[in-house]
């Protein structure tokens, strides 16, 4: 599934470097996008199609009077294959922004596709659900406004049974929600959220894809945390999302990518995290992460990342907001296997995307910050040198792989005395001989407890020139009376 | 990143975990000036840490869309008619007579003819317009009851229903699936050939009427005639309009 999707090959006019430049440019655009807090997920590439579709002409824009006629043919037309006809050069000509911009400007045309919509011929009725989706494209909020008397009849046909259509519908809806507050103002009053309880229950996988992504958007909006996931957790989709992850053999990894997603915008919205939690999130997603860790192994599919990321947030974010008495009642929290799941994970970030890679260490932060267990699993299962060699990548890799490592020694004793002798003390040095002040400090931290609870680590540390390596910090003012208090622990015990 | 042989085995072994050591702290350990302790760590919406997760999520959107926007492969078969009684239509494709199935015979009233979108839909409508028993007690309680599904509430008239419909739940006034009853329709052999012999204009009763003369058999069936939704024309269940596309370019 993975690998269709994302390797589907597209008829080349350009190299591989042009694409790898496109990508780039793409990936920039994005990023500034969400600097802003505008991250529009639906630009389509409409500047690669000149060049795949050379002289079919079908991109060009259409004029007033073209697209007049070609709607009032669709309408009152005697042939009915002449009326599909020229609804299909309509959505051609509405891949184009001008005629976009020309249809919703043209008095009515908006009326007449909502009837051609909702007419009783079906063909017509796809071929206008496929102009709307086009509209639906538009990065113009008010092209996706002008699609607001269709909404009421998207929703309608949601409980319908026709799957290709249900599943059109689904993304013109997601694609109009992103754009417009507009038309989330109108959606949530006119029942989106029950027409999307309903039709979730439907066996199509496709359909179901396409409800995550319509949803994804509508829980992503920036006024979701109040006006739409109140509303959203008192239905029954969030016990039926949480179902059609559960691992297994029916678990579609298209269909989970996008409730994970879903979940992650619940989630960190922090709205009400204990009813997820009590609806067994928490359970599921563990169990989801041991999948994924095993399938890991089993295939080279790029796309795992996908599902991984989001599933990493939401227990991270979830692991915070479970009260501590209930801790004990939680199995995920008793489990090492979960451990060994995220460093096998780990792994895989490591070849294959390692800009994640803070976010799997955030959730070994969750997991052993306040778990004995875990922190002893790391010692049991041997993972303390794996995790050390993380250290060179980045900055914030080293500091959050030095803060797992406090969460271990902070424990005492019985927790240091496993992480030395062994090779972090090198590892601490040769960061000494770094300059990043966050780094500096963090490993601070850990000789600190180092030397306190195993005292053979600092005399080891003096014998490795390890007061020299503290010397050129203690100008750094940020850095100053932790360097101090260090010395003095590794002289005098 | 070298991970240690037996974990892979420990991730296929039991749940569980090793007794955990004993912890003991020194007072000494979290003293100023160092900063320190243990902190599981929460990081709302739209913090910076979720960037790159987040960039890569939607330059995968932006592939899936720019796939789903694409003109859908159909498959082609030699002309063939709807089967059903009274309808005529003819396909040369499966999807487009897949979709012509559900909508126009998927949720049809077999007292009237009448399409309608969904099951719930259908439901309302033979309950207001074919059931006399509604009609007696809609005399005495509020039975109209809204037609956005998970809305409870119940009207004395299908008038003020659609004023709840508007307010409310923001529906258009002229909403199709909504509209008053009326006298017209096949209830008698009479009405039925003067419907086949007007033009049908399908911005008007739209959704209301087979768009072929209607059969009227002597006796009537008194279900609904509904398709489960599992029905999918032998495609398999798992068919949605992607999947034919990418089968192509695999």
């Amino acid at each position: 599934m993975w690998s269709s999707r994302l390797g589907r090959p597209r008829p080349l006019a350009c190299g591989v470097e042009e694409l790898r430049r496109r990508r780039r440019e793409r990936e920039a655009a994005l990023r500034k996008a969400r600097r802003e807090q505008q991250l529009v997920s639906k630009r389509l590439l409409r500047e690669d199609v000149p060049e795949e579709a050379a002289g079919e002409g079908a991109d060009a824009p259409l004029g007033e009077a073209e697209v007049q006629q070609f709607l009032r043919l669709a309408q009152r037309g005697t042939d009915e294959k002449e009326r599909e006809k020229a609804l299909v050069s309509l959505r051609r000509g509405l891949q184009h922004p001008d005629t976009q911009q020309t249809f919703i400007r043209l008095e009515g045309s908006m009326r007449i596709l909502v009837g051609l919509l909702t007419s009783n011929r079906a063909l017509l009725q796809l071929e206008a659900a496929r102009c709307l989706h086009e509209l639906s494209h538009s990065e113009q909020s008010a092209v996706a406004e002008a699609c607001l008397p269709a909404t009421s009849y998207l929703l309608t046909y949601l409980s319908g049974h026709s799957s290709d259509f249900i599943e059109l519908c689904l993304y013109t809806l997601g694609n109009l929600i992103v754009e417009s507050e507009a038309v989330r103002k109108q959606l949530v009053p006119q029942g989106i959220i029950p027409a999307l309880a309903a039709c979730i229950q439907s066996p199509h996988v496709a359909v179901l894809e396409a409800l995550g992504y319509a949803l994804s958007q509508l829980l992503q909006a920036k006024e979701a945390p109040e006006k739409i996931i109140p509303s959203f957790l008192d239905s029954t989709l969030p016990q039926h999302m949480l179902q059609l992850m559960q691992p297994g053999p029916k678990l579609n990894p298209g269909v989970a990518v996008e409730f994970a997603w879903c979940l992650h915008y619940i989630i960190c919205s922090q709205v009400n995290n204990a009813l997820l939690i009590t609806h067994g999130a928490l359970s599921t997603l563990g169990l989801l992460l041991l999948d994924l860790a095993g399938a890991v192994q089993r295939t080279d599919d790029a796309g795992l990342e996908l599902l991984v990321c989001p599933v990493l947030r939401c227990l991270s974010n979830l692991l915070t907001e479970v009260p501590v008495e209930a801790v004990g009642g939680q199995m995920l929290l008793r489990d090492e296997r979960i451990v060994a799941a995220l460093f096998i994970l780990l792994e895989f970030f490591l070849q294959k995307q390692p800009s994640l890679l803070p976010e799997g260490l955030w959730l070994l932060n969750n997991l052993t910050a306040n778990s004995p267990t875990f922190c002893t699993s790391l010692l049991s299962l041997d993972l303390i040198e794996p995790l050390l060699q993380l250290l060179p990548l980045s900055n914030a890799v080293s500091v959050m792989v030095l803060t797992v490592l406090c969460n271990v020694a902070e424990k005492g004793p019985a927790y240091c005395q496993r992480l030395w002798p062994g090779p972090l003390l090198s590892c601490l040095l040769n960061i000494l001989a770094l300059s990043d002040t966050e780094v500096v400090g963090q490993s601070l931290e850990l000789l600190q407890l180092l030397f306190l609870y195993q005292p053979e680590a600092a005399q080891a540390f003096l014998q490795q020139s390890g007061l020299q390596a503290l010397e050129r910090h203690l100008e750094e003012i940020q850095l100053r009376d932790r360097v101090h208090a260090v010395q003095h622990t590794a002289l005098h015990g | 990143m070298l991970l240690p042989p037996a974990l892979q085995a420990r991730l296929a072994g039991a749940p569980g975990a090793a007794e955990p050591l004993p912890v003991q702290r020194d007072s000494a350990a979290g003293a100023a000036p160092f900063l320190f302790s243990p902190r599981p760590v929460r990081f709302p919406r739209d913090h910076q840490f979720f960037e790159d997760g987040d960039v890569q999520r939607h330059l995968f959107l932006q592939e899936v869309l720019t796939q789903v926007a694409e003109e859908p492969e159909k498959s082609r078969v030699p002309e063939f008619t709807c089967q059903v009684a009274g309808c005529c239509q003819v396909f040369v494709a499966l999807e487009d007579y897949q979709h012509h199935y559900h909508m126009l015979h998927g949720n049809t009233c077999s007292f009237c003819n009448r399409a309608f979108p969904s099951g719930h839909l259908l439901d309302i409508h033979i309950l207001e317009w074919h059931d006399s028993l509604f009609q007696i007690l809609a005399q005495r309680q509020d039975m109209y009851q809204c037609l956005v599904e998970g809305c409870p509430e119940k009207f004395k008239t299908s008038q003020d229903r659609k004023d709840h419909m508007v307010k409310l739940h923001l529906y258009p006034a002229d909403f199709r699936f909504d509209k008053p009853k009326t006298n017209r329709g096949p209830s008698t052999p009479g009405a039925a050939v003067e419907l086949s012999a007007r033009p049908l204009r399908d911005d008007e009763e739209a959704m209301e009427v087979c768009s072929e003369p209607a059969m009227l058999t002597p006796c009537r069936r008194t279900y609904s005639h509904r398709i489960p939704s599992t029905i999918c024309f032998g495609q398999g269940a798992s068919r949605g309009f992607k999947r034919t596309r990418k089968n192509k370019h695999q």
